[in-house]
């Protein structure tokens, strides 16, 4: 047999749909003109269609038509020799094919071989969020801002090409930096691009991560119902009704907290959250009344507190609060954890206003923290921005 | 429920009446004795003499029901659907291309465990536009998880209801079921029938306990939700496991009926005529039998020993007792009252699964010939018979006969 090799994109449904769809092309026509074959795929659901879903698209390379069975053989690949991480705050936990817990970014990595992160933050930073692994591994950190654009929008900020010379450097024997750069020539037909993917692969270095070595959250998991065990009729229990919320410094007792299903967790598709202002908060309900999940919990002192593992950072109650600077949007790649608001404010209130302001301040302006697009220009202003950062790198 | 607030005018008698009624009507009364509380309806013909005759009853205060005439089939049985969910006993029905217009939901009704009872006035499929019997609108679900049964008279039509109510509303079971009766043959001729009595049906059939699936505030569940792809083998399982039951609950119900009533049908699965010492036999579902019986005595007067097989329940397919009974002659000749277009050997629904079921269920292998006549509601006459059958002595004697054939075809 052959030598088959495969690349793993881990990216966010809708904003990035496009480009990891690109890239896996992009890695086999690349390959191809070294004589390889390949086959370039999504993870079959509709997560690519979803909004900030973790959503999967994976090439395929192999020396002949033999070997490339062996890995069309199956669904999807078990193993791969690059994963590349198109949005840090992946880091966090992906979801598996069909839901049943959180998955770490290097599930299918090989032992040693390397993640690529697209990120502003260091390889240190980032192994805080990432789960530990019992195999040591190689990570890096491709420098950029996350490229997130529309369901039919490619925003052409380099991203897919850094990304190739990254892989070339990573993993020669899948493709060579020769052959990206003839393909982008030949195909894409941009020396700017060229230039762009040739000093991805010139920067690009990695750290050795030691097994153990990462973030040692338990990564939440359930046990699959087996047919003789499941319920028939294709029904699941309904949730209990929920009840009061006990305030956790006074003890007070009031409010009410809804209860969630237990085995379904949002908190994945989430790239920013929301961190609330409690002394500001005129509790008006309206972030309560709107939010589609039910993720606020009516605190004793009818303010509202965002439960972390049930929301999934859509922003609408950012929108609907009327008051300034009380729900903000804070990208999620600044927090470790997913631990009460309302508890940290009520256990010290000036420390929590200080982090809070500090926090905010960390973060962009509304219009530039959009999925997508705001306004018409907004490409023509963002793509230079991004474009800088990578040439800073 | 109509169970609990039963203002309808309950015969006291505890004895059976004779009354001359059509299939349709037998099946209507089943209703009602049936005390069904949700009844859809959507007219197509033959199985619109059924919403009638149901109609009928409901306008003169013998049956008390919830009565909905749906905008389309589709709706037809969604509504029963969602009503069987919430626990109430119910009933529908259409024919030909009402049918498969309902199709999604009849498709989505096996996996939720609703034990929904349905009528099938058989009927061709358009196009052409035509209202005689074909068996191709019920013979759609096949493998689905519906059950399905064929009843050959007014009486069977009565009696098949009652005990499909018993069946599907079984906890083990929980699965639609379908009742086919020939357009025409069956839902329009009327025949003298035994009608039970409420109280007798009382005895017979218990309340429908949807237990823990039962849709109601007091049981909040979550039915039909969006199940991600890995789910879907384990429900698909749990489906197969009332099949592999089916068979078991179904001899219970019908050796519980003759308890009750009297009346006897046998093996519940198919009923056979003078086949003790016949050397061929011919099978068929549904009406046919009555040409088939005739054309068995005269062609017995003519020394041929030949019988008749009529199959009653094609879901569950009682394959390895099929296979027993069929090994014993010396050739079979299947008449499909429908067609599947490139099938193996091009035959008729009927002929491809009893040859399947022979296949690992036989000890011998005798030729099984397929005949596909009857469509679109043409009668299958005792000289068609008489055709089939020299054809199927033949195949005996070892003379090469085509798998499959059309009969009472012009040209």
């Amino acid at each position: 047999m052959g030598q088959l090799f495969a690349v793993e994109i881990i990216y966010r449904g809708v904003f990035q749909k496009t480009l990891a769809k690109n890239i896996t092309r992009d890695i086999v026509l690349a390959a191809h003109n070294e004589g390889k074959l390949g086959i370039s795929f999504g993870r079959y659901g509709d997560s690519p269609e979803r909004n900030g879903i973790p959503a999967k698209s994976f090439a395929i390379v192999a020396n002949d038509e033999q070997t490339l069975q062996e890995g069309m053989a199956q669904y999807e690949p078990k193993q791969v020799d690059v994963t590349v991480v198109l949005d840090d705050t992946l880091c966090k936990g992906t979801e598996s094919w069909a839901w049943y817990g959180l998955q770490p970014v290097h599930h299918a990595l090989k032992p040693g071989r390397t993640l690529i992160v697209v990120s502003l933050q260091d390889a240190p930073e980032l192994l805080k969020t990432i789960h530990r692994n019992e195999q040591p591994y190689k990570l890096a950190v491709l420098k950029g801002v996350t490229s997130f654009s529309g369901m039919w929008v490619f925003k052409d900020d380099h991203t897919d090409v850094r990304v190739l010379g990254a892989i070339a450097k990573a993993f020669p024997e899948i493709v060579s930096l020769q052959a990206v750069e003839r393909f982008i020539t030949e195909k894409l037909k941009s020396p700017l691009k060229v230039t762009s993917a040739k000093t991805a692969y010139d920067r690009f270095k990695t750290i050795d991560v030691k097994p153990g070595e990462g973030n040692p959250e338990e990564l939440f998991k359930f046990a699959l119902p087996e047919w003789e065990n499941m319920r028939e009729g294709v029904s699941i229990k309904g949730q209990p009704q929920g009840g009061p919320y006990k305030d956790p410094v006074t003890g007070e007792v009031g409010g009410f907290r809804p209860a969630r299903n237990e085995l379904f967790k949002k908190y994945s598709s989430r790239t920013q959250r929301p961190v609330v202002n409690f002394s500001t908060c005129t509790k008006c309900t309206l972030c309560w009344l709107n939010c589609p999940d039910a993720s606020f919990d009516v605190t004793p002192e009818n303010t509202y507190d965002a439960n972390l593992e049930a929301c999934c950072g859509c922003g609408v109650c950012e929108a609907v609060c009327p008051v300034e600077d009380c729900i903000t949007m804070v990208n999620e790649s600044q927090f470790k954890d997913n631990n009460s608001q309302y508890e940290a404010f009520k256990k010290d209130k000036d420390a929590y206003l200080k982090w809070l302001e500090k926090t905010i301040e960390s973060t962009e302006p509304i219009e530039k923290r959009s999925h997508g697009f705001r306004y018409r220009g907004q490409y023509q202003e963002q793509v230079p921005e991004a474009l800088e950062v990578a040439r800073k790198g | 429920m109509a169970t609990l607030t039963m203002p309808v005018q309950e015969k006291k008698k505890s004895i059976e009446q004779e009354a001359l009624i059509t299939g349709a009507e037998a099946i209507a009364i089943a209703c009602k004795l049936a005390n069904v509380d949700v009844v859809t309806a959507y007219p197509i013909r033959p199985y619109d003499t059924v919403m009638q005759y149901i109609s009928q009853l409901v306008a003169d205060g013998e049956m008390d029901c919830e009565y909905i005439v749906a905008e389309g089939e589709h709706s037809q049985f969604e509504i029963v659907k969602h009503a069987s969910a919430c626990g109430a006993r119910v009933f529908c029905g259409s024919s030909g291309v009402g049918w498969m217009y309902a199709m999604e939901a009849l498709t989505v009704t096996p996996a939720l465990r609703i034990p929904m009872v349905a009528m099938v006035g058989n009927r061709a499929l358009d196009d052409p536009g035509a209202f005689g019997v074909e068996h191709n609108d019920a013979l759609a679900v096949r493998d689905l998880g519906w059950l399905l049964t064929w009843v050959d008279s007014a009486q069977e039509a009565l009696d098949t209801a009652l005990i499909a109510y018993r069946v599907a509303e079984d906890r083990r079971m929980f699965v639609p079921l379908a009742i086919s009766c020939d357009g025409a043959f069956l839902t329009h001729s009327q025949a003298l029938v035994q009608i039970p009595s409420a109280e007798q049906v009382k005895k017979f059939l218990p309340r429908y306990d949807r237990g823990d699936l039962l849709f109601h505030p007091d049981n909040v569940i979550s039915v039909a939700p969006q199940a991600n792809e890995d789910w879907v083998t384990e429900i698909r399982r749990q489906n197969y496991a009332v099949t592999e039951i089916a068979c078991d609950v179904i001899r219970e119900v019908y050796a519980e009926f003759e308890h009750t009533f009297g009346r006897k049908y046998g093996n519940p699965f198919f009923e056979e005529y003078m086949t003790k010492d016949a050397d061929v036999v011919l099978l068929g579902m549904g009406t046919l039998s009555t040409p088939a019986r005739v054309a068995i005595r005269k062609m017995r007067e003519e020394g041929k020993k030949v019988g008749f097989v009529r199959l009653r329940w094609f879901r569950p397919f009682a394959g390895p007792e099929i296979a027993k009974c069929l090994e014993r002659f010396k050739a079979v000749g299947v008449i499909d009252r429908d067609f599947s277009f490139g099938s193996p050997n091009l035959s008729g629904v009927v002929a491809t699964e009893v040859r399947s079921a022979m296949y690992t269920g036989s000890a011998t292998r005798p030729p099984v010939l397929g005949f596909i006549g009857g469509l679109g509601g043409r009668e299958i006459t005792v000289p068609d018979l008489e055709k089939v059958a020299d054809s199927v002595f033949d195949a005996a004697k070892g003379i090469a006969q085509p798998l499959t054939q059309w009969i009472g075809l012009r040209g």
